[in-house]
């Protein structure tokens, strides 16, 4: 340290400060030019602190590329969430964050993934752990075939039923038909008059 | 207030019971006991004033901040918005029993009000059912959940209305819902009136089908409400979830979906007598069933409340109405024979008998699905989770099936279709279908469920504009009539047929919008202020997102963390979302529920942005988050306005077509002279 900054007085040669002055300049038009470019929130320094931290819910971990995985999340959707929002891990995770069953499960998923573990061996583990209700959908074996099929045989059998009745009626109606008098016999009307008769209701607004 | 809305409450009870006794009494003495007939309408007033009395008491301690009451405690706050206060009524499982006693016994009064001298008939038995109905849900609120119960203490403050139900969906949502449920007991009261009458004749269903109509509509508007509640709120898994309690809701309104169609076959042809009737009788009991569902806690489902007794009470209720039913149905089935005889298998009544399979179908599928774990854990002891995948699995392709014959059924002839008439109605319709699906198939979509979905939309869609065109010109040449003003009185004219073609529309927009979900995208961000994420658009367009930082601050009856983004497309400034954590609080400044999100939804004609603040990392602005982009999400809204829309056009007054009017005023006769 200077003596001469001891008592607070700066001396700066002419020359000193006429380079100071013109690399400020310089400086100013740089980071304004850069401004131009860079948005003037960085993002890169250090986030600050909220307020108050407790009114934004439970404090959160920044995303790793395990959370993201693509291949993961197709697992997990088709895996329940066991905290009874009947939604699956990957729904409930990223909607409910009050949850803390759907961040545990994935963490799960994520271990056995990183063991090496394929797709259906991960999904066999968690029914091995927690039973067929944790699929999102029971697997076409079993009990569960009739769960699958029966909605559609049912419409397939009434289906079958309809039409052997729908062809009995038409049967029926085409006997009617060739049994009946002639149309119009029973009336007892001119052709003039149902003419007018037809003329009346044709007036009815179409 | 409370001994006075208890009492009220007893008063109702004890009314309705008496009007139950003197409605069947009266209506099988006839003109004999004109005393018992009138009797038993005056009780129908009375009752409706007695619950009207019990709602009051009950609004008024929920306003007066009365936590005393156990209701009031469990629902309310000091701090609580007016806009929820009101709502209150219904949030839980007490208030809402005796709101659905309450309109049901508006609707018990409207409809002795409002039904015409030719079908006073009905209208002892009318009340005697509506007075059962009604006495039995009062019964639910004395014996098991009284909505008047007082505590030992009065808490400083109430606990609060769960943040998730803090939603403009909570004041319009659930008496839409309810509307539509409870209005359906009109015309299963009509219907057991006309059985246990024996007066089956024609007359019953024009007195119930406009109230069918109104049911069908208010339901209509109550699941569309609940899927816009569901998709703007977190954690009830999207607009439609097949969850439960949804499905509770959707099975009534298929069944009267399919009464809705069948029901022209009986006016046009007086077929289909015993079915229609099954219709309605089903249709009332799925309402009571899914009441059962809501309220028991039988099956798990976020919408539903919490478990209690009353289960069994709409179990015991549900048994015996479906017994005394079908037992009244069975002993008249013989009265039911039908008028006509299907002439041929192609026509339009064949189409709407595979309507109705299809709707049933549905119907069945829905149920048996939302049984199923209960079902699987009873016969084969497994415990199994029936969701969205297995929905989508097995339902979709009945319901594109039935998307198909919407197109079909009205290109068809009543009676008899000839092939030279199919050839000229198919013709353009079917085209138009074939030309979408080839577009889509240029464009490169794969997805089997969507392309179906959106070729056979549009061959339906062309159907209407087809029939609405050859309408609209048939009167332009007749009455030369410019095109519009054509259309309008076209619609005017018949309003049934054309109003119901505007629903068809509808029912297009939905299904199309349903298959733009299938092209949703999403992506999740941690992001500093400044930091950005992309994510592409189906359309090919990129979506950038930055977080600009967050914002504390108090608000109502919460403490809120806001989170703001800036949206950009392709480069292009598109606006900015905010997102929010919301920390609600008593009255005290005490934190009430855990903290709720709310979604910032940018919502357009192509695509919804769904951003969701996941939360902070260690207490920074550093912010995870969640973005989405929900294709087509805009036309479900849209859709919906058009199927209610379609359907005020058939409900309202006046207007029939011009076949009904000659069937109801007698004169469908043959008109070929003799040979």
């Amino acid at each position: 340290m200077t003596p001469g900054r001891q008592d607070a007085t700066l001396h700066v040669a002419r020359r000193d400060f006429l380079t100071l002055g013109v690399s400020s300049l310089f400086g100013v038009l740089a980071s304004w030019r850069l401004g131009a470019v860079q948005d003037s929130l960085a993002g890169s320094g250090p986030a600050g602190r909220v307020f108050d931290p407790r009114w934004a819910g439970r404090s959160m971990t920044p995303l790793t590329a395990a959370d993201t995985d693509a291949a993961l999340q197709v697992i997990e959707k088709r895996l329940k969430c066991s905290c009874g929002c009947g939604l699956d891990i990957y729904t409930c995770r990223t909607t409910d964050f009050n949850c803390t069953y759907s961040p545990a499960l994935h963490r799960q998923v994520v271990a056995l993934a990183q063991q090496g573990k394929t797709d259906q061996e991960i999904i066999d583990a968690f029914v091995a752990e927690y039973g067929q209700q944790v699929l999102m959908a029971p697997p076409k074996r079993g009990f569960n075939l009739a769960g699958y099929f029966i909605p559609a045989l049912l419409v397939l059998v009434a289906a079958g039923f309809l039409i052997r009745a729908m062809r009995r009626w038409t049967r029926a109606a085409a006997a009617e038909t060739a049994s009946a008098p002639a149309p119009g016999e029973g009336l007892d009307a001119s052709p003039a008059e149902l003419e007018r008769l037809r003329r009346e209701l044709g007036r009815l607004p179409s | 207030m409370t001994l006075l809305g208890h009492l009220a409450l007893w008063l109702a009870f004890l009314v309705g019971l008496w009007g139950a006794v003197t409605g069947f009494a009266g209506g099988w003495a006839g003109n004999d006991r004109a005393d018992l007939q009138r009797s038993a309408r005056h009780a129908v007033f009375a009752l409706f004033g007695a619950l009207v009395v019990a709602v009051i008491c009950l609004e008024v301690a929920i306003f007066r901040h009365d936590f005393n009451v156990e209701y009031v405690a469990a629902y309310t706050s000091r701090n609580l918005p007016t806009f929820y206060l009101w709502s209150a009524l219904y949030a839980g499982q007490k208030g809402s029993l005796l709101f659905w006693a309450t309109v049901l016994s508006l609707f018990a009064a409207l409809a002795q009000l409002l039904t015409g001298a030719r079908h006073r008939a009905y209208l002892p038995f009318v009340a005697g059912v509506t007075c059962l109905v009604a006495a039995f849900f009062i019964s639910v609120l004395l014996f098991a959940a009284n909505p008047f119960e007082r505590l030992a203490f009065t808490p400083l403050d109430g606990r609060g209305m769960n943040p998730q139900l803090q939603n403009p969906g909570m004041v319009f949502h659930p008496p839409m819902l309810y509307l539509g449920y409870i209005s359906i007991t009109i015309p299963f009261a009509f219907a057991i009136a006309a059985l246990a009458s024996k007066q089956l004749e024609a007359d019953w269903l024009v007195a119930i089908r406009k109230w069918t109509l109104v049911s069908w509509l208010f339901l209509s508007i109550g699941l569309l409400i609940g899927m816009w509640w569901a998709y703007v709120e977190l954690g009830w898994g999207g607009y439609w979830a097949w969850d439960p309690v949804e499905n509770a809701a959707l099975l009534p309104w298929l069944t009267m979906t399919a009464f809705l169609h069948s029901v022209m076959i009986q006016e046009k042809r007086g077929m289909l007598k015993k079915w229609n009737l099954a219709l309605i009788l089903g249709s009332w009991l799925l309402s009571i069933f899914g009441t059962f569902l809501t309220r028991s806690g039988v099956i798990a489902s976020v919408h539903s409340f919490t478990q209690s007794r009353v289960g069994y009470f709409f179990l015991g209720f549900l048994i015996l109405a479906a017994v005394g039913s079908f037992l009244l149905y069975a002993q008249r089935l013989p009265l039911l024979a039908a008028d006509a005889k299907l002439e041929s298998m192609v026509s339009r009544e064949s189409s709407f008998l595979f309507n109705n399979l299809l709707l049933l179908g549905i119907a069945f599928a829905v149920l048996w699905g939302t049984l199923l774990p209960i079902l699987s854990e009873a016969l084969s002891g497994v415990k199994i989770t029936v969701a969205a995948p297995w929905f989508n699995e097995v339902i979709v392709p009945v319901a594109l099936a039935l998307l198909l014959l919407t197109g079909i059924g009205p290109l068809i002839a009543w009676r008899r279709a000839s092939v030279p008439n199919l050839r000229r109605q198919f013709a353009v319709p079917a085209t138009a279908g074939a030309f979408v699906l080839l577009c889509l198939l240029v464009a490169g979509m794969r997805d089997v469920g969507a392309l179906l979905a959106i070729a056979f939309g549009g061959f339906v869609a062309t159907t209407v504009v087809q029939e609405f065109a050859r309408g609209a010109n048939a009167r332009h040449r007749q009455y030369a009539e410019p095109l519009a003003l054509a259309t309008v009185r076209l619609i005017g004219r018949n309003r049934r047929r054309y109003g119901g073609y505007i629903v068809h529309t509808g029912i297009v927009l939905l299904f199309i919008a349903f298959a733009g979900m299938t092209f949703k995208t999403e992506t999740q961000a941690t992001l500093r202020p400044g930091e950005s994420a992309a994510l592409k658009s189906p359309y090919g367009y990129v979506y950038t997102f930055t977080h600009l930082g967050i914002s504390q601050y108090d608000a109502l009856n919460r403490k809120v963390t806001a989170a703001l983004v800036e949206v950009r497309r392709d480069g292009k400034f598109v606006g900015r979302l905010k997102t929010e954590k919301r920390q609600h609080v008593d009255g005290l400044g005490r934190p009430t529920f855990e903290p709720s999100t709310e979604v910032g939804i940018a919502s357009g004609v192509r695509e919804d942005l769904y951003v969701v603040l996941g939360g902070l990392v260690n207490g920074t602005e550093q912010a995870v988050y969640r973005f989405t982009i929900n294709p087509l999400v805009w036309w479900v809204w849209f859709g919906g306005y058009v199927v209610v829309l379609g359907g005020l056009i058939v409900l309202w007054p006046g207007g029939g077509s011009p076949a009904v009017r000659r069937t109801q005023a007698g004169y469908a006769v043959k008109l070929e002279p003799k040979a």
